[in-house]
């Protein structure tokens, strides 16, 4: 395999990874504060502060991660994306900035003020919506290049019906892994009053998440032919990552092996994640940038993945301790650490 | 509007701002894990509850700073390519390296962050957890290391070759390892070390000022002030080095903070003073022979003056200012921590008294702002480039005509995260006094910190 084939694959690879772990983390900042309005946070608020409170900045580096490396694999996207991106991008910094800092401040700092839960709620449904509007821009049609310079084009951005669908998806599916990730806590924790409410929330969002999926898929036809045919020739990654979302539903429905269930979630969105990257290939951006076009130089590509390699060796066995320690340490979870 | 017509000089405005907030939570987030990890050693091996209590402290005001640091730290890393994509897509080719193994070392960081935080008297042997702090400080340290690297790139390009305008044949370890790179990253580490023990050192005498002395005071006190003097004659010694390697590498910019015109044998060292219309120092401090001390440690050298560069290519002479405050503070921190430690060590003399006291509790802010100083004096004397020799900081720039709207939302940003960070810090320490805590704590130990 070549080397930009590579750094591709680990960068999707590391983007689905930020997927499922921001999915997590953002949806829970929603539920807590639902949760708070609606007088149930006594029941859950617990669960979520000792599952996040060790492990937000490690997803916030999936994210650094990601960015950094495409931008050191291929580095025209940031010539194209980061020109155009100037406010999106800069608005979700603001909105990440405020997440991340209020979060601290309010877990480690002072009593919880409703006003941080709001901001931190909201902002878990804000984020993912405005990350997603970069896998809109990539499907081409809204950056142009012309005489040199690249801009974006805000009204077809806001009234293309993709954009908004994928947005809805972003969303949808954010509620859907988080409620199904607390689901597995609860049941770990044994927690049963926590384990009923989010279970319930889990089960709730699955429906809306598959419509959204067919929906965004749907108008992903009518916008890009090209990446919509080449999705359905893999039409088996799709099929299978609907088995999975039943299995998943199944597994939720009659109450048991909640682990199981949030593994086959995990399996659902990756091979649907996976059928939309492999589809989108080769373009990085439709219709400027591809893989081959835009790859850095080999020297730094090749030492680009050694580092990368490298860098698994040092983090896997640290990871492992970590989830060890607070995702599998049933006394931790339970409260008694 | 005014704002909107210049993208380069909003694009430059906006970085200054986030590059300067974030240096000041990234300088923290440097040194403390140091601070700490030293602190807790001596605690478990003395058995001394109080230097325990001070390793739990600082690391408890940590938590704030560092998620003050890593999202100020996103912000500049996407900035980077939002506002100078150019310069992203020209030296990415080269610099992508040190950027990606940066995020390996915040990973491994926060990993370790997140460890050691919840783990407090979760093991039996106390050297476990302490154990937990040298991923935390190697960690922090090497991501100040791989990001100096790229900076020593931007000063002193190294590591490819130049075909049609595009760089070719490129070597990444080359591009790390650029001349700048050793002296930029000794100067970088010892200050961020030496700055935080001076910002600790300044909140505990504060604390003394306000209350009175207290044995955990006393030793904190006794403890920073030590780190002071060690890293402040380290700094200095690296900051030497750093103006030989500016001699040699570049002239431009040390000629630049020494007003320093025309070529000569034995210059002399100026501080301070200003230019008259003819470009005539007035009113300055002249040490004879003592830039080409510094320059090549020899009082006879030959130092380059500016006379020798075009003109569109000398950096702005007011960053003469910035060298010579940040060397003033330099030498007024070692000043303060030996004045201390002979205080100390004289039986007869009080070092606690007001007047000592007072001069520590200005020692903090005094290296925070030197680090400011110091980086304004670092990359406005690369003006007007952004990689030396190769590409301008105009030719880097955006054009997107919203920086300007930009730069009024991040401004707002970093007034409101800069606020609630001292607030909350404030209230934090405010609600549970040391005395209650090590009441509590001690010695009745077994009592988990994140309840
Ligand atoms: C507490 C902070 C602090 C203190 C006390 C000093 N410095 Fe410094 N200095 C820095 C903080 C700093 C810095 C923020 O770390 C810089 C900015 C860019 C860099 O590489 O380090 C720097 C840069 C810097 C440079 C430019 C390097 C370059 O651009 O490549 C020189 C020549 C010196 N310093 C020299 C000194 C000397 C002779 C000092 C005498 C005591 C001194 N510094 C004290
Ligand atoms: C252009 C310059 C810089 C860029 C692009 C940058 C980038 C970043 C990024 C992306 C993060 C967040 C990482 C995360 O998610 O955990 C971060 C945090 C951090 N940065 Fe910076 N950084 C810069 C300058 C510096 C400097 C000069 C230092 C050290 C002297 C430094 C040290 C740190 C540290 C230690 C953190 C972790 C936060 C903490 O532990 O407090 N950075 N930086
Ligand atoms: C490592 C820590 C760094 C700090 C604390 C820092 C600090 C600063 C400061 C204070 C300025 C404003 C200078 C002025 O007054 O114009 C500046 C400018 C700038 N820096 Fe750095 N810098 C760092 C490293 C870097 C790195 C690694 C990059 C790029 C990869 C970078 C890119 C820039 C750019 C593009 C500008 C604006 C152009 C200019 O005015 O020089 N800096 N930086």
């Amino acid at each position: 395999m070549s080397y930009e084939i590579i750094g591709i694959t680990v960068l999707w690879l590391f983007l689905y990874g930020y997927l499922i772990v921001a999915s997590v983390d953002f949806g829970a900042g929603f539920f807590a504060y639902y949760a708070r309005i609606t007088k149930k946070d006594h029941i859950i608020n617990r669960l979520i502060q000792r599952y996040l409170s060790p492990v937000w900045e490690v997803t916030n580096v999936f994210f650094v991660f990601f960015f950094v490396g495409v931008v050191g694999f291929f580095p025209d996207t940031a010539y194209y994306y980061g020109t155009s991106l100037l406010v999106p991008g800069s608005i979700a910094i603001i909105l990440l900035a405020i997440r991340g800092s209020f979060y601290a401040f309010e877990n480690y700092g002072s009593k919880q003020s409703n006003v941080y839960m709001f901001l931190y709620g909201a902002t878990g449904l804000f984020i993912p919506a405005s990350l997603s509007v970069a896998l809109t821009l990539s499907e081409g049609g809204f950056i142009v290049e012309e005489s040199g310079t690249v801009t974006l084009n805000y009204l077809d951005l806001f009234t293309s019906p993709l954009s908004w669908s994928i947005v809805g998806l972003a969303v949808v599916s954010v509620l859907f892994i988080s409620s199904a990730f607390l689901t597995f806590y609860a049941s770990r924790a044994n927690d049963q009053a926590a384990l009923k409410l989010v279970r319930g929330y889990a089960l709730f969002w699955s429906t809306p998440t598959i419509i959204a999926a067919l929906t965004a898929f749907i108008f992903l036809g009518q916008h890009n032919e090209r990446h919509f045919n080449n999705m359905m020739d893999l039409w088996w990654m799709l099929g299978l990552s609907v088995g999975f979302f039943m299995i998943a539903m199944f597994l939720l429905y009659i109450g048991k092996y909640y682990g199981l269930a949030f593994i086959s979630i995990m399996l659902q969105f990756f091979f649907a994640f996976f059928a939309y990257g492999i589809g989108h290939y080769p373009f990085i951006l439709d219709p400027y940038i591809t893989v081959q076009s835009s790859a850095t130089h080999e020297s730094m590509g090749i030492a680009l993945v050694v580092v990368f390699i490298a860098g698994l060796l040092l983090l896997i066995p640290s990871l492992i301790l970590l989830m060890k320690l607070f995702l599998f340490d049933a006394d931790y979870i339970k409260g008694k650490k | 509007m005014l704002f909107e017509q210049d993208p380069v000089l909003m694009s430059r405005l906006l970085t200054t701002l986030t590059l300067g907030f974030h240096i000041i939570f990234a300088t923290l987030g440097v040194g403390v894990p140091l601070m700490i990890s030293i602190a807790e050693f001596i605690g478990i091996k003395r058995q001394d509850p109080h230097y325990l209590m001070l390793a739990r402290r600082w690391a408890r005001g940590f938590l704030i700073t560092v998620a003050v640091g890593v999202v100020t730290g996103t912000a500049i890393g996407l900035q980077l390519s939002l506002l100078w994509p150019n310069f992203m897509q020209v030296a990415g080719n080269v610099i992508a390296l040190p950027l990606f193994m940066e995020v390996f070392a915040f990973f491994f960081e926060a990993i370790f962050l997140g460890i050691y935080f919840y783990t407090w008297d979760r093991f039996k042997n106390p050297y476990i957890h302490w154990m937990l702090t040298i991923p935390i400080v190697i960690g922090a340290g090497m991501s100040a290391v791989f990001i100096t690297t790229v900076n020593g790139f931007m000063n002193t390009p190294d590591g490819f070759l130049l075909e049609n305008g595009h760089f070719a044949a490129v070597n990444p370890i080359a591009a790390m390892l650029n001349p700048a790179t050793p002296t930029k990253v000794f100067h970088v580490l010892t200050t961020a070390y030496l700055t935080v023990a001076a910002v600790l050192a300044s909140i505990t005498a504060f604390m003394i000022l306000k209350k009175k002395t207290s044995d955990y005071h006393k030793k904190a006190l006794k403890l920073t002030m030590s780190l002071v003097f060690i890293f402040g004659i380290l700094s200095a010694l690296a900051g030497d080095f750093s103006a030989k390697f500016l001699a040699e590498h570049q002239p431009e910019k040390l000629a630049a903070a020494e007003w320093h015109f025309e070529t000569e044998e034995g210059a002399d060292l100026i501080l301070f003073g200003w230019l008259n219309d003819a470009h005539e120092v007035i009113g300055e401090i002249r040490i004879p022979n003592f830039l080409s001390f510094l320059a090549y440690g020899d009082f006879n050298a030959e130092v380059t003056g500016l006379e020798e560069f075009p003109e569109d290519e000398i950096p702005p002479l007011w960053i003469h200012y910035m060298f010579d405050l940040m060397v003033m503070i330099g030498f007024a921190l070692i000043g303060i921590a030996f004045l201390y430690l002979i205080l100390s060590k004289m039986k007869k003399l009080n070092e606690h008294n007001k007047g000592m006291l007072s001069l520590i509790v200005l020692s903090g802010p005094l290296a925070m702002l030197a680090i400011e100083f110091g980086w304004v004096f670092a990359e406005e004397g690369r003006q007007p480039w952004i990689i030396r020799g190769y590409m301008t900081v105009e030719e880097a720039a955006t054009t997107s005509p919203y920086v300007g709207l930009m730069f009024i939302l991040f401004l707002g940003l970093y007034i409101v995260l800069g606020v609630l960070c001292v607030v909350i810090l404030r209230k934090l320490f405010r609600n549970s006094p040391v005395e209650d805590e090590l009441e509590k704590q001690y010695p009745t130990i077994e009592k988990g910190d994140s309840e």
